[in-house]
C-alpha cells in the first residue's frame, strides 16, 4: 500500500483550450508546496494530482496542499492493486485507522465506489456491495448508506485503485499564476493582507508594495508588514514585497493643500507610484484593500477621486465585505493576529482632524499643482526596494 | 550607538557573560547530586549568592534565587501568607505591572485592594500610605525608585509607621530599579521583603533574587525538589546566577560612578536648548533616570529619529509599549495623550561624550519632528 494524497481540481475543466496551461501552473504550485517532504512524488494522471507521500508526512502535506489554489479537496489515500483483495484490505485499514482517531466515525460506514477503468469485472454498486460487506464483518462497523458517520471512497483506474476515508475542502480558486500579475498595496491592516488572498485565490501572482515612513513610523511597523507578507507567502500569494520611502512625499503633500484634503492626495501618490512599479515588473492591474464606506478616503466620491490618479485596473476584492466578514477571513488565513500587533504604519501626525468624505477632483488637481507630482512618484518608485517573502 | 534605555534593559558585563559562559562549560553539575560536580555547582552558588546579600547588606540565607524581578515580585506578593480574616492590601498606583497585576489577582481572589495615587511630584506619600493600612491589611507593596520616573518613594517612612502603628502587614519592595544605584541596606530599610533583577544591573536576563527578612513567612509560587529552602522549587539556574553574583560585585563596587552628575547635565543641556521641555517629576529621584515632557509631539517618532542618529531611548516604560496611550503611571501624573514623554536611563558606564551626543541628538530630533508637524491652522 502506497499513501498519497490526491488532489481535485475543479474550473480547469471548464477552459478548453487553455487547460493544459491552467494545469502545468497547478502542478508547478502543488510541487512548490511540497517542496521539502521527504521522498515526495508529484504526478497528474486521470486528471487529478496525485502526490505520493511517506505516511508519516501524509498529514503534513495535506495540511500544505490545502493552501493551493485551484484545488478543490484533496483526500489523503492509499494506492493498491485494483483486485477486489487489495481493495478490500485497504478499505478496512481505512476504516480501522478512523475509527481510532474519532470513534464517532467508527458509528456508521458505506462505500462509494467509482470505476474509470471499464473493464474491472464488478460494478460501481457492486463493488460497494462487496467491499462495504468485507468491511462490515471484519470491523463490525454497521452500514448506513443514508447518513453514515465514515465514507470510504474507492475509485478503479486501469493500473491502480485508490481507497481513502476522507475528503477535505481546498481553496478553490485558480491556480496562482494563471490570471497573471498583479500589484497589491500592502498596509499593516486587517484589510490589504484579506484582499490579497482573495485575488491570488482568482489565479493572481503578486507582487506588495508598502509605503513607509521613517521616524514617523518605527521598524517594527516594517516587520509587521513582512511578516503579513511571508503569511501570505504561504499560500503563494505573494512573492516580495516592496519597501517604498514615503515620508518626503507625505510631508510635501501635506504642505501642498488644504489639510482635508491630505489622505485622498497620499492616496493618489501612492496610486503613480504603484502605477510605476507595476510597469517595472510587468504587473497589469492594482490590488487594494478598500472597502466601501468604512473610513473618509473610502466613500465612492473619493474612491473615484483617487482611482483617477491610476493608469492600471485597480482591483478591490473587499468592497463589498463587511468588516466582521474581513475579519473572519483573516483570521482564517493566518494574518490577523499578526494585523492586530500595535505597530502603525501611518503615523497619526499626518492625518488631519477632519478628512473630506467626497473630495473633488478639480480640488485635489490644483493642490497638486504645487508640486511636481510626476517626478514625485518617479523618486518614490525609484527608491523602493525589494524584500524577498518566500519561505525558504 | 549611544544606549540610554538602561531602565528597559542593560548589557550583561563583559565579567558578568564571561562568568557566565565559564560556568555553563565548567560548572554543568546539578547542585543537588552528591559527587564532586553537584559540590563545585553548590559552591559557586554559594559565593554567588553572599556576592548578592552584600549587594543589600542582607544574610546569604535570606536570599532567594529566582528567574528575574518579576518572579521575585510575584513571590512576594503571592507567596504572603498572612491569617484568615486579614484580607485587605494596599499598594501604590504607580506599581510595575509585576505588582500591580499581582495585586489585582489577589483582589480578584477574596481580598480588597487600596491603590494609593503619587502626588504631582511622581512619589506616594508616606502619610497616605500609612492611612490606608487598616487593621486587616495582608500586605503593603511600595516600589523603592519608579521605573519610569526615577523618582524615589519613602519606603523607610513607611516601614516605620507600620512598625510604629503595630501593624502586622508585610511589606514588600520591588527595588528593581534601586539596587545598584542607590544603596539599599536591608537592615535598616524595614521591609519584609525586597525584589531585585538581573538584567538591570549587567546580569543576563532571567536572573533575580528575592530578600526575605528572616522569619517573613512567604508560601513558594509552586513545589517540586525543594530547592532555595523550598521557596522556588526547580534546578537551579548555576550559570546565571554566577553571572548575576558577579554582576552583584561590580554593581558595589560601581555605587560611586557620578551617574547623577551626568544625568543631570543631560537635563541641563536639554532643558537649555528646549525651553518648552521639562521634567516629568519633581521628586527625589534614583541618579540614572531623566524623564522628560515635550509637550505637544508624539514620542514615537522623536525615538525613531533619536535613533536614526544612533541614541536609544524610550518612552514611558518598555513594558508600555505595546499598549496604547500613556502608562498608568503617567495617568496617574496626569500627563496627557498629545505630550511625549522621553525616558532616558543612564548606566554607570555612560561617559560624559555619550552625555553631549545625546543632549544634541534628542535637540535635533525633536526639531525635525516639530518642522514636520502640519502647521496648525485657524480654518476648517
Amino acid at each position: 500500500m502506497k499513501s498519497l494524497v490526491l488532489c481535485r481540481f475543479g474550473e480547469i475543466f471548464l477552459k478548453g483550450a487553455n487547460r493544459g496551461r491552467f494545469e502545468r501552473l497547478l502542478h508547478d504550485n502543488v510541487r512548490a508546496a511540497v517542496a521539502g517532504l521527504p521522498e515526495t512524488k508529484v504526478d497528474a494522471p486521470h486528471g487529478r494530482v496525485r502526490v505520493e507521500v511517506p505516511a508519516q508526512h501524509q498529514e503534513e502535506a495535506c495540511e500544505r496542499l490545502g493552501r493551493v489554489f485551484g484545488l478543490v479537496s484533496l483526500s489523503p489515500a492509499v494506492a493498491v492493486l485494483p483486485e477486489i483483495d487489495a481493495i478490500a484490505d485497504a478499505a478496512i485499514a481505512v476504516a480501522r485507522a478512523a475509527r481510532a482517531r474519532d470513534p464517532r466515525r467508527g458509528e456508521s460506514f458505506k462505500v462509494e465506489a467509482r470505476r474509470s477503468n471499464k473493464q474491472f469485472p464488478l460494478s460501481s454498486p457492486e463493488i460497494a456491495r462487496e467491499i462495504g460487506g468485507r468491511v462490515a464483518a471484519a470491523t463490525e462497523i454497521r452500514v448506513d448508506v443514508h447518513a453514515p458517520a465514515l465514507e470510504i471512497g474507492v475509485e478503479i483506474a486501469r493500473d491502480v485503485a485508490y481507497v481513502f476515508g476522507e475528503t477535505r475542502p481546498g481553496p478553490g480558486g485558480l491556480p496562482v499564476g494563471c490570471s497573471g500579475r498583479a500589484l497589491l498595496l500592502l498596509s499593516g491592516g486587517i484589510d490589504s493582507p484579506a484582499a490579497a488572498w482573495l485575488a491570488a485565490k482568482r489565479g493572481l501572482a503578486l507582487d506588495g508594495l508598502y509605503f513607509h515612513s521613517p521616524p514617523f513610523v518605527g521598524e517594527k511597523s516594517r516587520d509587521k508588514v513582512l511578516s503579513l507578507g511571508r503569511a501570505l507567502a504561504r499560500w503563494r500569494a505573494l512573492d516580495s514585497v516592496w519597501v517604498a520611502p514615503f515620508t518626503e512625499a507625505q510631508q510635501r503633500l501635506r504642505e501642498a493643500g488644504r489639510a482635508e484634503l491630505a489622505v485622498v492626495l497620499y492616496r493618489r501618490m501612492m496610486m503613480r507610484v504603484a502605477d510605476r512599479l507595476a510597469d517595472r515588473i510587468g504587473a497589469e492591474a492594482l490590488v487594494t484593500g478598500e472597502n466601501l464606506g468604512q473610513v473618509a478616503s473610502q466613500t465612492l466620491r473619493n474612491m473615484a477621486t483617487i482611482e483617477a490618479a491610476a493608469r492600471h485596473l485597480v482591483l478591490r476584492p473587499l468592497s463589498t465585505y463587511d468588516k466582521a466578514e474581513t475579519v473572519a477571513l483573516a483570521r482564517r488565513i493566518g494574518t490577523f493576529d499578526i494585523s492586530a500587533l500595535p505597530y502603525d504604519d501611518c503615523c497619526s501626525l499626518f492625518v488631519p482632524p477632519h478628512p473630506a468624505t467626497a473630495a473633488r477632483l478639480g480640488d485635489v488637481e490644483q493642490a497638486e499643482r504645487a508640486l511636481d507630482v510626476e517626478a514625485l512618484a518617479d523618486q518614490v518608485a525609484a527608491a523602493a526596494e525589494r524584500v524577498s517573502v518566500r519561505e525558504e | 550607538m549611544v544606549y540610554l534605555d538602561n531602565a528597559a534593559s542593560t548589557m550583561p558585563a563583559p565579567e558578568a557573560a564571561e562568568a557566565h559562559a565559564r560556568a555553563m562549560t565548567a560548572l554543568w553539575g546539578n547542585p543537588s547530586s552528591a559527587h564532586a560536580l553537584g559540590a563545585a555547582a553548590t559552591r559557586a552558588l554559594d559565593e554567588a549568592r553572599a556576592e548578592v546579600a552584600r549587594l543589600v547588606r542582607a544574610e546569604p540565607s535570606e536570599i532567594v534565587f529566582t528567574s528575574g524581578g518579576t518572579e521575585a515580585n510575584a513571590l512576594g506578593v503571592l507567596g504572603v501568607t498572612a491569617p484568615a480574616r486579614a484580607r485587605h492590601v494596599v499598594a501604590t498606583a504607580i506599581e510595575h505591572p509585576a505588582v500591580l497585576r499581582n495585586v489585582e489577582r489577589l483582589a480578584r481572589t477574596g481580598f480588597s485592594l487600596t491603590l494609593v495615587p503619587p502626588g504631582p511630584d511622581g512619589c506616594v506619600s508616606a502619610d497616605d500610605v500609612l492611612a490606608a493600612v487598616r487593621d486587616e491589611t495582608a500586605l503593603v507593596a511600595a516600589m523603592l525608585v519608579n521605573n519610569e520616573l526615577g523618582t524615589v518613594q519613602p519606603v523607610s517612612q513607611i516601614a516605620a509607621g507600620l512598625r510604629g502603628a503595630g501593624r502586622r502587614a508585610h511589606l514588600h519592595v520591588d527595588a528593581v530599579q534601586a539596587v545598584g544605584f542607590l544603596p539599599v541596606d536591608v537592615r535598616t530599610l524595614g521591609a519584609d521583603s525586597l525584589a531585585l533583577s538581573g538584567h538591570k544591573i549587567h546580569a543576563p536576563k532571567g536572573t533575580g533574587a528575592l530578600w526575605r527578612r528572616k522569619g517573613a513567612r512567604i508560601a513558594p509560587l509552586w513545589e517540586g525538589g525543594g530547592q532555595e529552602q523550598g521557596l522556588r522549587s526547580g534546578t537551579e539556574n548555576v550559570a546565571g546566577w554566577v553571572a548575576l553574583g558577579r554582576a552583584a560585585a561590580l554593581c558595589r563596587e560601581g555605587l560611586d560612578a557620578p551617574v547623577a552628575a551626568r544625568r543631570d547635565r543631560l537635563e541641563a543641556l536639554i532643558f537649555a536648548a528646549l525651553p518648552e521641555a521639562r521634567p516629568t517629576a519633581r521628586g527625589p529621584r534614583a541618579p540614572h533616570i531623566a524623564s522628560i515632557i515635550v509637550p505637544g509631539l508624539p514620542a514615537e517618532p522623536v525615538l525613531h529619529a533619536m535613533e536614526a542618529r544612533g541614541v536609544y531611548a524610550s518612552a514611558g516604560s518598555a513594558c508600555a509599549s505595546r499598549a496604547r496611550g500613556p502608562s498608568h503611571v503617567l495617568k496617574a501624573m496626569g500627563v496627557s495623550e498629545g505630550d511625549a514623554v522621553l525616558r532616558l536611563s543612564l548606566s554607570r558606564y555612560t561617559t560624559d561624550d555619550e552625555v553631549r551626543i545625546a543632549a544634541g541628538v534628542l535637540i535635533d530630533a525633536v526639531a525635525e519632528i516639530r518642522n514636520a508637524l502640519p502647521a496648525r491652522r485657524a480654518r476648517s
